[in-house]
């Protein structure tokens, strides 16, 4: 990096704003050093948020450019809001959400419990359960088609060996009621050592001490685990929710290759139905006030969970 | 051996470890299942039942960084015989190699991406997390609120005007596009974390530093760089592994010059339809780096998938 220019800036810097320590002052340093971060990040997050809202206000086809562009107020956001369609896919978002959360923090949690008995080895195994989160979704999700297949698929084959059913009997990504669960199963595969991870921090937080006084106090293990685990584990707990919520609520990667959305729309969560209507169908004006919806919803629900969470931690 | 009230019982440390190691035994087995497959012939890959003990063949890594196709047993006479061993696995099953197939760039891709965006955000990332940890930045929390934000957006809702610019910057489809796209995704990881990990070395030994005369930038690179060493590390191998892994823009953005591979691994399809061997090798492949990454960052694995939120 040449002096000169730098030199240059820092003689702009008005002074008494700034403490100077040879060469450039403190101010200085710190704009250079933030400034193309925070370049980069409106070029490409910002910029693009703002062009969507733009658009969303549009007919814009990005197929048909030479069409006339028309600003049709709020009628995108009136007609998602009454789609049946949408509020099916939001419907199925939902279901994936609350089950996939639910039964991570059940795991995770026992299994950060267990590993915090300290048992020999615990390092070793920790870190193979951690393997199924690091992997690429697409790759995976991919994979575990192969397993759910009908009759040869391995996932089917256990299954029936301990249920007694034929394994050709059930196709887990192609029957209805089955195939939201399909994706449950492979998401909860993938993300419960997340959960597990973050909860393992949190019961290793709680300080021996507190553990001996109860016992002092006579507190049955039943009532230790009770009034001192969970409720110093909850920030922990209610921090590994968010985000899983704000990850899941996202989803899209291992979704889209397990089911690509199907059968029917039974697993088309919201960012498989939006893909679909921004590069499927083109509907690029009513796509971005689709994504508009979804980044409100997301930031909103995001920011009042966040609240709740300061209140637990502030306990 | 001291005696606590709080150390588990043997007897709940075994019960405890039974339960985990079962727990871990079950969860890898998909992963065991993929790296077995790439190994069976096709036949032995869609076997009932599934077949564990197979004899092991590299059908599934010819097929997959070859292009085949059916040749009749004339043109196998004609062609003469088989010159490489890889060669000699396609005539097994009559076809004759007609080139290389496209993962190897697709795999070079990947690399290239992942590599690129990963030095690209740790210089941007490093840089805004020193000022940030050292410096009175005006508006700070809000700025760094703002940068943890960006992470909350669904990929597809920013991939149409992203899709839009790029076409009109000419950068659709590569590899500069996908190296900035992927670098500006993980700068929110990478400023948190190295944040995180730059605040907990001590100022005193800039100050001493900047005493001896160094400048601010001297004491930068001299003194607190080589102490977050570790730190920068095990950030870089996370936005490693998250360009690595990204599916979503890479399907929507690239289609043929700066595809990387997660987009192409599940297409790959053999002479007779799905070739699932040729499948979990490419999976194989591009799974089992990351499997090693994993390992080496076990003492940081926390602190990066949280944001830094977490420190143990």
């Amino acid at each position: 990096m040449t002096a000169s220019p730098i030199q240059k800036m820092a003689q702009k810097t008005p002074d008494g704003m700034a403490r100077t320590i040879r060469g450039l002052s403190d101010r200085t340093i710190a704009w250079i050093f933030v400034a193309p971060t925070i370049f980069l990040l409106l070029a490409v997050n910002i910029f693009p948020l703002i062009w969507t809202i733009r658009l969303s206000f549009t007919n814009f086809r990005v197929n048909r450019p030479n069409n006339d562009v028309e600003w049709v107020g709020l009628r995108n956001y009136e007609r998602i809001l009454n789609d049946p369609d949408i509020w099916n896919t939001m419907q199925a978002t939902a279901h994936f959400l609350l089950w996939t959360i639910a039964l991570q923090v059940i795991i995770g949690f026992t299994l950060a419990y267990l590993i915090n008995k300290k048992f020999k080895g615990n390092d070793m195994w920790t870190t193979i359960i951690v393997f199924p989160m690091m992997l690429s979704p697409a790759v995976v999700g991919n994979f575990w088609t192969f397993l759910y297949q009908p009759q040869i698929g391995l996932f089917n084959y256990v299954i029936a060996f301990f249920t007694g059913a034929d394994p050709a009997s059930f196709s887990m990504i192609g029957d209805v009621h089955l195939a939201p669960w399909a994706i449950i199963i492979a998401d909860t595969w993938m993300w419960t050592p997340f959960v597990m991870l973050i909860c393992l921090a949190g019961l290793r937080s709680i300080p021996d001490s507190i553990y001996e006084a109860a016992e002092c106090d006579r507190a049955s293990k039943w009532r230790q685990f009770w009034t001192i685990t969970i409720p110093m584990a909850l920030p922990f707990l209610m921090l590994a929710v968010l985000f899983r919520g704000i990850e899941n609520f996202k989803m899209f990667d291992l979704v889209v290759q397990l089911t690509g959305g199907g059968p029917g729309n039974t697993t088309t969560l919201t960012s498989i139905d939006l893909k679909r209507e921004a590069f499927e169908k083109w509907r690029t004006g009513y796509s971005s006030a689709y994504a508009v919806i979804l980044f409100v919803t997301v930031f909103g629900l995001a920011s009042i969970y966040v609240k709740a969470l300061n209140k637990v931690k502030e306990r | 051996m001291s005696f606590s009230v709080t150390e588990p019982t043997k007897g709940t440390k075994w019960f405890a470890g039974i339960l985990v190691v079962a727990y871990a035994v079950i969860t890898i087995i998909p992963l065991l299942w993929i790296i077995a497959t790439g190994f069976k012939s096709p036949s032995d890959s869609i076997a009932y039942p599934p077949v564990v003990v197979f004899e092991p063949t590299l059908e599934g890594y010819v097929n997959l960084f070859t292009d085949r196709t059916r040749a009749t047993p004339d043109m196998l006479e004609a062609a003469g015989p088989p010159e490489t061993w890889y060669e000699e696995i396609a005539r097994e099953r009559g076809t004759v190699i007609s080139g290389p197939s496209r993962y190897g760039e697709r795999f070079l891709n990947s690399v290239i991406i992942g590599f690129g965006s990963t030095a690209l955000c740790m210089i941007l990332g490093t840089a805004a997390a020193y000022a940030f940890s050292r410096f009175r930045v005006p508006l700070k929390d809000d700025l760094l609120f703002f940068i943890l934000s960006t992470r909350m957006m669904p990929p597809i809702a920013v991939a149409i005007p992203i899709f839009l610019m790029f076409r009109n910057l000419g950068l659709n489809d590569t590899h500069l596009g996908m190296i900035l796209l992927y670098t500006a995704v993980n700068l929110s990881l990478s400023v948190w974390l190295l944040k995180g990990f730059i605040d907990e070395i001590p100022m005193e030994y800039e100050e001493a530093a900047l005493i001896d005369g160094y400048t601010r930038f001297q004491a930068f690179y001299k003194v607190v760089l080589p102490q977050a060493a570790t730190g920068i590390a095990s950030t870089a191998i996370f936005c490693l592994i998250f360009a690595w892994n990204e599916y979503a823009f890479a399907v929507l953005l690239t289609s043929g010059e700066a595809q990387t591979a997660p987009p192409f691994i599940p297409n790959i399809i053999g002479v007779n339809g799905k070739d699932w061997p040729a499948v979990a090798a490419g999976a194989t492949i591009f799974l089992v780096p990351v499997m090693v990454f994993t390992v080496l960052l076990r003492k940081h694995l926390l602190r990066g998938i949280t944001f830094g939120a977490v420190r143990k």
